[in-house]
């Protein structure tokens, strides 16, 4: 993995002797994953602790008449029933809006359906036993009488005057709108050569993170205090949530962080039944478990990328792409979201769409609308992968329109890597980006000219290769701007707490939180870098309210920009401090001295002065050996919020060859490519992961994944027999280079680097199997690509 | 189970009986009846209890059933246990020797713990008319045998297979074995399916057994399978044996196909797309037997 | 007569004797009974092989099995197989390359690796995948699952990588 430098400033503090900047060390504290001896919330146990099994409706929409649990509440090992109006008197009802985000409108969701219910899974009733099974058992006899009602299923009638208005309160079903007209887009398309038209359709997504959502709350009456055990991506943002709602001061509320299975997104957000939990600890007075099943999780964990997009791109002759347009549709659930909303996503669509382009000349339409099918929100990489694909896809078509090479076409239309600071007709602003380093390196990377080459000899045998490319842009390290300028109550900055124990030993708070991208790994590696500690002294603790300085979490790949920059700033006070005392003991002056290996050395000679644990045991049992008047502080916090640029965008572009059975309709992957921008880099093996992972979730999102719901909101796909997931048989290997171009906004000069993958992975293998089929005439621009879909293009079907 | 239940992911109660012989377990069936059920691998009747697709009252376990184990060839029959692994077919010398298309099959069921546990008799009994042991069956011309309180039966494969997830078996008897005949001759055999991903059931799957003379089909079996309830033994082979095989002759095979096949549609394909998939099946099958890549017209990948 | 069953087994090398529920299945009992949560609960239909244990040495999905099913049986966990060093160098070579993220799939495809491992000394990478193609991964995208299994299997025969 080479890095190519388009900054080839030395960034001091980071400039120290063995720094482990940039280097791949192996996570600390993995040996308790690999034994699995890790501590999942799904593995919890506390005394008296329930279980709660949710009844959920089978019914897309429908009145809830009456509820029958009487025989159920008898069963042996059943706690209580409890239903939503039981629940209204424990906690509060939400609404996902967010002020910034003008016009949005949602409706009031309760933690458990009061009178009506919205979507096939929505729960009604919540059953607590002292076993899941005994609880399951128990919601098998609950009689629920529903009065069936029109269910709204189909976006692109979801505003016609017909459909019945989900919630008649709101008026319509258009949750939000958002209209940008920049440039002059209608003269930019008169004066094109080629104008280029296509709908865009993307399959409806869902995690699938392997351990399910999972929350252990437990509220003792005693202290008044409810712990909430939680895989949460934002632990400060569930804890004033919980507060808020359960009519709790914030200090009431403890939320730790356990290991989590996965998250990517889907558990940073609050659901009802997770809110039904807390509320039903507080009111059982008594630990409270739910474990999502399987079937559950598809029907309850937030969906994402429903969208149907038309784009229309113009081009002249000579490539110059002059104007980007889109209308795009989504379609979410009953209610947006709580506390990110369900406009995010088509908001980030329209923000992106054309990003990576010079074309000032750009018009979109989003539509966020309701429907009664399973709740939507951020997902990993929110927005991005549908802004790809459309400008991505938009792009070649305009290419093949005017016959030039599709990255021919790219080296022509992109941002110069000289044109920064500059501005998206959308309005985001680019500090410093890289496309054309970052293609070149790609063409270099994938040989391109040579996969050309083999493509027409391989076509000329009736085999059917292609080569796909995607550039794209990526949000990280946002500011207030995403969220906290809207109202909602989501940090955006965050702090870090560093310390230097009586033995020598480094302890760390942090805000961020670890899902296993490596957040714990990142801390301990800057902060042993700072301070000239080994790593193996630093522990990093994080994931906990009580233990951590208040923050945002690690969401929108911002966990190494924001906590990174937050424990570089945090270590270099506490190294300060420490060369004081030892400056005061050593009767020197700290700019004569260092912190090297555990020690203090000589700045000039890196001889070693007095061990680190030797100084912290004078300062912590011998200070009256100091000289007089000093106060060792050996301690020190430090936080951290993004101020110049409301986002720090990375670049990147990726590719895909992989080859079509024209008989079959069956893709197979050959390879993936990816050249990303992510800034200063400080463990390029987790960065690297982080792509992979994230390049296979967008490849799963290309081929396989797609939530079926037919016309009466059923979701008819809820397990992972049919919700086809990437699974190692299927997936390439993928190569990664990198372009730095560290930020200057921050000293680490680290941008995010978690969503880059999955941003545009399906653009480039919906590319590539365009590009494959060429000679068909076939051009699909609808993803999951399954073999029916191809079939059908190439008309065998 | 009710339709849009979201569904619980703990099995219901039920008791469980261990059978300590092929006779116990068939008292046990004819107590209970249809309430009861016959645990072998499990890997297709847990996933079914733990979704609640099905509430049986009674488990019979007849995992330790030992003399239901095994592969043994005598004469020209080879048997195999109806408690015989996939695992142990994947590696027996016999079934590779004598019924090598069986041993090319199994590789594709599932993965490996799932052919750890999962048994052959388990697999015909549970009639998935996307799984593969049963196109096998038909393909090697293999005999069930059944046992009950009244004794034992034998039955052609071709006729065993009744619907999905049915067979001629009723609730009182036991599948204990299955009897394939091995002849001095040395058939040629095909196997393949296409599925999303290794290990998924097949979208569709061909299981073919045949006798390659010179350039002539002199025996062809040719056993389709995810195309409709059961496995189809396709008469379209008729057009194809004891004849020189042009592409004229294979068109109108396929097209027999076509007409003889009525498949489903669901999510994974179309009725058509299906239809379409068994003809390229039948091409691929064709010239991978007769060594003639010219007849196969599809790219490979 | 949905009354609990006595059952006797061997977990971990150590003799286990319980009441349990007929409905009880092995993935529940490790983790409920024996408190042993390295053993994953993923998708209780077969599917993601989180829940991948050894029983008398041969991997199984312990949701599809009943812990009445392993009376006299020989259980592996992931725990017992760290304790015992069987899998130490395959355990460092995941942790060295980072074939895991949240470490959810990780005991049940490290279970699955050294199944196949100790069917085959040299699988190629194409093999490797095959052979864990029933353990759904969601954080890592496989690939660094496969180095670190080809890392080892080289290793084992003494070559280096």
């Amino acid at each position: 993995m080479t890095i190519t430098s388009t900054n080839p400033e030395i960034l001091s503090v980071l400039d120290r002797p063995n720094s482990y900047i940039g280097k791949a060390v192996p996570r600390p504290n993995l040996d308790r994953l690999t034994q699995g001896r890790g501590l999942y919330v799904s593995d919890m146990e506390l005394p008296r602790m329930a279980h709660v099994v949710f009844l959920r409706s089978p019914h897309a929409h429908a009145k809830i008449i009456g509820i029958d649990a009487a025989a159920a509440g008898r069963m042996p090992g059943v706690i209580a029933i409890v239903t939503g109006k039981d629940l209204a008197d424990v906690i509060t009802p939400w609404v996902g809006v967010l002020s910034h985000l003008k016009g949005l409108k949602s409706a009031p969701q309760h933690a458990i359906a009061i009178d009506r219910v919205c979507w096939q899974g929505e729960a009604v009733a919540a059953i607590v036993a002292n076993s899941r099974a005994v609880a399951e058992d128990a919601a098998e006899i609950v009689s629920v009488e529903y009065e069936e009602l029109d269910a709204v299923t189909d976006m692109r009638t979801a505003l016609d005057p017909a459909t019945p208005v989900i919630h008649p309160s709101l008026g319509d079903n258009l949750a939000f709108e958002r209209n940008l007209d920049a440039g002059a887009v209608d003269a930019a398309f008169a004066a094109s050569d080629e104008v280029v038209e296509a709908d865009f359709v993307f399959g409806r997504h869902t995690g699938v993170t392997l351990e399910p959502r999972s929350v252990v709350a437990d509220w003792n009456p005693a202290e008044a205090r409810l712990t909430i055990y939680q895989g949460t991506q934002a632990p400060h943002m569930v804890q004033n949530i919980a507060a808020l709602h359960l009519g709790l001061e914030e200090s009431q509320v403890r939320v730790v962080c356990k290991d989590v299975g996965g998250s990517f997104g889907i558990k940073v957000h609050i659901y009802a039944d997770e809110m039904a939990t807390y509320a039903l600890s507080k009111r059982l007075r008594r630990p409270v478990k739910f474990v999502a099943d399987r079937v559950e999780s598809f029907n309850t964990d937030i969906h994402a990328r429903d969208h149907r997009c038309k784009g229309k791109i113009g081009v002249k002759r000579d490539g110059t792409i002059t104007a980007f347009e889109i209308d795009d549709l989504t379609g979410i659930g009953p209610y947006s979201m709580y506390p990110r909303t369900s406009a995010i996503e088509a908001n980030q669509v329209v923000n992106l769409v054309g990003g990576p382009y010079v074309t000032k000349n750009y018009r979109a339409r989003a539509r966020v609308v309701f429907q009664n099918k399973n709740v939507m929100c951020q997902y990993r990489a929110v927005g991005h992968p549908i802004a790809c694909s459309v400008t991505e896809g938009l792009v070649d078509l305009a290419a093949l329109k005017i016959g030039m090479d599709p990255v021919e076409i790219r080296l022509r239309n992109l941002i110069a890597d000289d044109a920064y600071p500059c501005a998206s007709p959308s309005g985001l602003r680019f500090e410093q980006l890289s496309h054309h380093a970052a293609i070149n390196k790609l063409m270099k990377m994938m040989d391109y000219d040579a996969l050309r080459a083999e493509q027409a000899a391989l076509r000329a045998r009736n085999i059917h290769r292609g080569i796909g490319i995607a550039s794209f842009i990526e949000v990280t390290n946002p500011s207030a701007a995403f969220y906290g300028v809207g109202g909602a109550k989501i940090s955006s900055q965050d702090g870090v707490a560093v310390r230097l124990d009586a033995q020598g030993s480094v302890i760390c708070q942090t805000s961020i939180t670890e899902q296993g991208q490596g957040s714990e790994s990142l801390t301990a590696q800057i902060v042993g870098s700072v301070l000239g500690v080994s790593m193996e002294r630093v522990r990093v603790i994080l994931g906990d309210t009580d233990n951590t300085p208040y923050g945002g979490g690690t969401w929108a790949s911002r966990g190494a920009g924001i906590g990174g920059e937050a424990a570089l700033q945090a270590a270099k006070v506490l190294r300060n401090n420490i060369l004081d005392v030892a400056a005061a003991i050593l009767q020197s002056t700290p700019a004569e001295l260092d912190i090297v290996d555990d020690a203090i050395v000589n700045a000039s000679d890196g001889s070693s002065r007095i061990a680190l644990k030797e100084l912290a045991r004078i300062v912590y049992f011998r200070p009256d050996t100091l000289p007089p008047g000093i106060q060792p502080e050996l301690m020190a916090t430090r936080h951290f919020v993004p101020r110049e640029y409301p986002f720090a965008f990375t670049n990147g572009v990726q590719a895909s060859w992989l080859e079509v059975d024209t008989d079959t309709g069956f893709v197979k992957l050959l390879r993936h490519w990816v050249v990303e921008d992510c800034g200063t880099i400080i463990n390029p093996q987790l960065v690297d992961e982080q792509i992979r992972g994230g390049v296979v979730q967008g490849l799963g999102a290309a081929l396989f994944e797609k939530c079926i719901y037919d016309e009466r909101g059923q979701l008819t796909n809820a397990n992972m027999a049919d919700y086809l997931v990437p699974m190692s048989g299927e997936m390439p290997d993928i190569d990664i280079g990198h372009v730095v171009s560290p930020t200057l906004e921050t000293e680490l000069g680290a941008k995010g680097a978690g969503e880059a993958g999955t941003a545009g992975a399906a653009a480039a293998v919906a590319n590539a199997v365009n590009d494959a089929l060429r000679p068909f005439g076939a051009i699909i621009s609808e993803i999951p690509l399954t073999p029916q879909v191809i079939l059908t293009a190439l008309g065998r079907i | 189970m009710e339709e849009g239940k979201v569904t619980p992911m703990k099995a219901a109660a039920f008791s469980y009986a261990r059978a300590t012989s092929v006779m116990d377990a068939l008292e046990l069936l004819v107590a209970h009846g249809d309430k009861a059920k016959v645990l072998s691998g499990g890997q297709s009747l847990m996933p079914a209890m733990n979704l609640r697709l099905i509430s049986p009252e009674l488990i019979v376990d007849i995992g330790e059933l030992a003399e239901l184990r095994g592969v043994a060839v005598n004469g020209d029959v080879l048997t195999i246990g109806a408690l015989t692994r996939h695992v142990d077919l994947a590696r027996s010398p016999e079934i590779a020797s004598h019924a090598p298309l069986l041993t090319e099959a199994i590789a594709h069921v599932a993965h490996p713990a799932i052919r750890n546990r999962g048994t052959i008799g388990g697999s015909l009994a549970h009639a998935d008319p996307a799984s593969e042991l049963p196109a096998c069956m038909l393909a090697l011309n293999a005999t069930i045998v059944i046992r009950s309180q009244g004794g034992e039966r034998r039955m052609a494969a071709a006729d065993f297979f009744t619907g999905i997830y049915e067979t001629a078996l009723s609730p009182e008897e036991l599948l204990v074995a299955v009897e394939l005949p091995v002849g001095r001759r040395n058939p040629s055999h095909f196997f393949s399916e296409f599925a999303r991903r290794h290990g998924d059931y097949a979208i569709v799957g061909l299981a073919a057994q045949a006798l390659v003379e010179r350039d002539v089909l002199t025996d062809l079996r040719l056993v389709f399978f995810a195309v409709g309830d059961r496995p189809v033994l396709a008469t379209a082979a008729n057009r194809l044996v004891n004849g020189a095989i042009t592409p004229a002759v294979l068109s109108d095979a396929s097209a027999d196909l076509a007409a003889e096949l009525d498949p489903q549609g669901d999510q994974q394909a179309s009725a058509s797309m299906r239809r379409h998939l068994a003809k390229v099946l039948l091409a691929r099958c064709v010239a991978a037997l007769l060594g003639r890549p010219d007849l196969c017209a599809g790219a490979s990948a | 007569m949905t009354a609990a069953l006595s059952i006797s087994l061997d977990v971990n090398g150590e003799r286990v004797d319980a009441q349990v529920l007929p409905r009880l299945n092995l993935a529940d009992f490790l983790r409920e009974h024996l408190k042993l949560t390295g053993t994953h609960i993923g998708c209780e239909h077969g599917v993601c092989g989180a829940c991948t244990v050894r029983v008398n040495g041969e991997i199984v999905r312990s949701c599809l099995m009943l812990a009445a099913q392993t009376h006299g049986a020989a259980v592996e966990t992931i725990e017992g197989l760290s304790d015992s060093g069987e899998i130490a160098d395959l355990q460092a070579n995941f942790r060295d390359r980072n074939a895991l993220q949240c470490g959810f799939c990780t005991p049940g495809m490290l279970i699955a690796a050294q199944d196949l491992l100790k069917q085959h000394d040299a699988p190629d990478r194409e093999r490797i995948r095959e052979h864990l193609s029933g353990n759904y991964c969601r954080c890592t995208g496989y690939q660094a699952i496969v180095d670190a299994v080809e890392t080892t299997a080289r290793a084992r025969i003494g070559r280096q990588p």
